[in-house]
């Protein structure tokens, strides 16, 4: 097949354009994660506030990737440069499955066990991180799982706002109707979405208590 | 009643507690004393939980005050207070993630005991809960609903508590398990003299385990009788327990022969 032929004569440019992939979807997961945990942990606990957050990441959801990386472009500081406003947009896609897991693990310990370390004298904060956390740990990390696969696709769209990433094939072999460089792109993030979800998945099975 | 001599270890005093506009507990005085048993014996919804609850503050009182030791117990620090009495519950509500040994040892770990105390502390535990060593290193999953049960006791000893509240301990237990562990609880309270409130709604396990009976309905205090006090009291919640008692083990009694 000569897609393979393609991307051994332009193996070079695949492998920066991956690595930017990476550095677009790592650099947001890992933003989406300092974020939204912390989130979910409060809105587990204050309950009035779950409805307006979970709302609020919602709504960024609905939003067309296209239309919100369009959105951001006349923001001073980050309209500068394409991958910071990139980086933005997806930290704010990847906060719902994140917020939303990491809510709904916690709010899944068993009652009893939480009354059981509150009544032993645990502070809220040794409940949390010794009883709350552990146990919720691999449905948050199921969220951010969610929320890597679904990063690494939207990525591609980034290429529109000159990101760079895979994207830039896709909409390169778009314009040159050329399913070669389409496939370029495509195969490689899809590689890319399946070898992160292993290994988020493998990091879950490591991190599961019992 | 026989006038106490000595302070009582908990004490109620004039306690209430409303919560939504419900009277959950109506005025509650009670006294405790050092080493008793005391059986708080209602249907649910009596407000025998939130009893147990004022005494560690799981609950706050809407009004009144809950003495610990002699002080009120608001005055101490919470975490404090509630790790200076061991506490058990009808869920156990062991740690999942924890194996027998981690579990029993949380408290005295979070009191910051050195390592190897902890662990001596744990195997005299596991001797004085009736479990076998080898179930140190199981999680809560691995045991029976008993044994389980045993590890909630002893985790509650863990810190050597000298009070110990029990929310229905026993009660999810099948009788023959039940039986065991309140004839075991028996004979290890009687070797520590701890002073143990126990939640019940089982007139027979009041009887049983408890040194008087403290009879509630509807969020108020009917009465507080010895065993055998309450066997011949005319008071007519109690004698509804005693008539209701003797009906259930009639019926235990025919399901057996048929």
């Amino acid at each position: 097949m000569n897609f393979f032929r393609f991307i051994l004569q332009n193996r070079s440019q695949v492998l920066e354009l991956t690595a930017e992939h990476l550095w677009l979807v790592g650099l947001s997961t890992l933003f989406a994660t300092l974020i939204g945990i912390p989130l979910g942990i409060v809105i587990a606990h204050w309950p009035r506030l779950n409805k307006p957050v979970l709302a609020g990441a919602n709504i960024i959801q609905t939003v067309p990737s296209l239309a919100l990386f369009g959105f951001l472009l006349p923001v001073p500081w980050l309209g500068d440069r394409a991958d910071r406003l990139a980086i933005l947009a997806l930290t704010l896609y990847a906060l719902l499955p994140i917020i939303r897991n990491t809510y709904t693990g916690i709010r899944g310990v068993d009652p009893a066990v939480m009354e059981a370390g509150r009544g032993m004298g645990l502070t809220e904060s040794q409940l949390l991180l010794q009883v709350e956390l552990p146990l919720a740990v691999s449905v948050i990390l199921s969220g951010v799982r969610t929320a890597v696969v679904i990063s690494v696709g939207l990525a591609t769209i980034a290429a529109a706002i000159g990101a760079g990433g895979l994207g830039e094939f896709i909409f390169r072999g778009l314009a040159m109707v050329d399913n070669r460089v389409i496939l370029a792109g495509a195969v490689p993030a899809a590689l890319l979405a399946l070898l992160a979800d292993i290994g988020v998945g493998w990091l879950e099975s490591r991190l599961q208590p019992r | 009643m026989q006038p106490t001599p000595a302070a009582p270890v908990i004490e109620f005093r004039n306690v209430s507690y409303h919560v939504a506009g419900t009277h959950v507990l109506r005025s509650l005085t009670l006294e405790v004393q050092r080493g008793e048993i005391l059986a708080l014996l209602g249907r649910s919804a009596s407000g025998k939980t939130t009893t147990l609850k004022l005494v560690n503050r799981l609950v706050s009182p809407t009004s009144g005050e809950v003495l610990v030791n002699g002080a009120p117990n608001v005055n101490a620090e919470v975490t404090r207070l509630r790790r200076s009495i061991g506490y058990v519950i009808q869920e156990v509500g062991l740690f999942p993630h924890f194996t027998v040994a981690q579990n029993i040892g949380v408290v005295p770990k979070i009191e910051g005991w050195p390592q190897p105390r902890v662990r001596a502390r744990v195997e005299e535990l596991l001797q004085m809960a009736g479990l076998a060593p080898e179930l140190a290193s199981r999680y809560p999953h691995q045991l029976s609903g008993g044994q389980r049960q045993r590890v909630g006791v002893a985790r509650a000893l863990a810190a050597d508590p000298q009070i110990l509240l029990m929310d229905e301990p026993f009660g999810a237990l099948d009788p023959l398990t039940r039986d065991e562990l309140q004839r075991e609880f028996l004979s290890l309270q009687r070797r520590l003299g701890k002073t143990v409130v126990f939640v019940t709604h089982d007139l027979r396990e009041a009887m049983r385990l408890g040194s008087r009976i403290a009879l509630m309905e509807a969020g108020k205090l009917v009465t507080i009788l010895s065993p055998d006090e309450f066997l011949r009291s005319t008071d007519p919640w109690a004698a509804a327990y005693v008539k209701a008692f003797g009906d259930r083990l009639e019926s235990i009694a025919t399901e057996g022969m048929s």
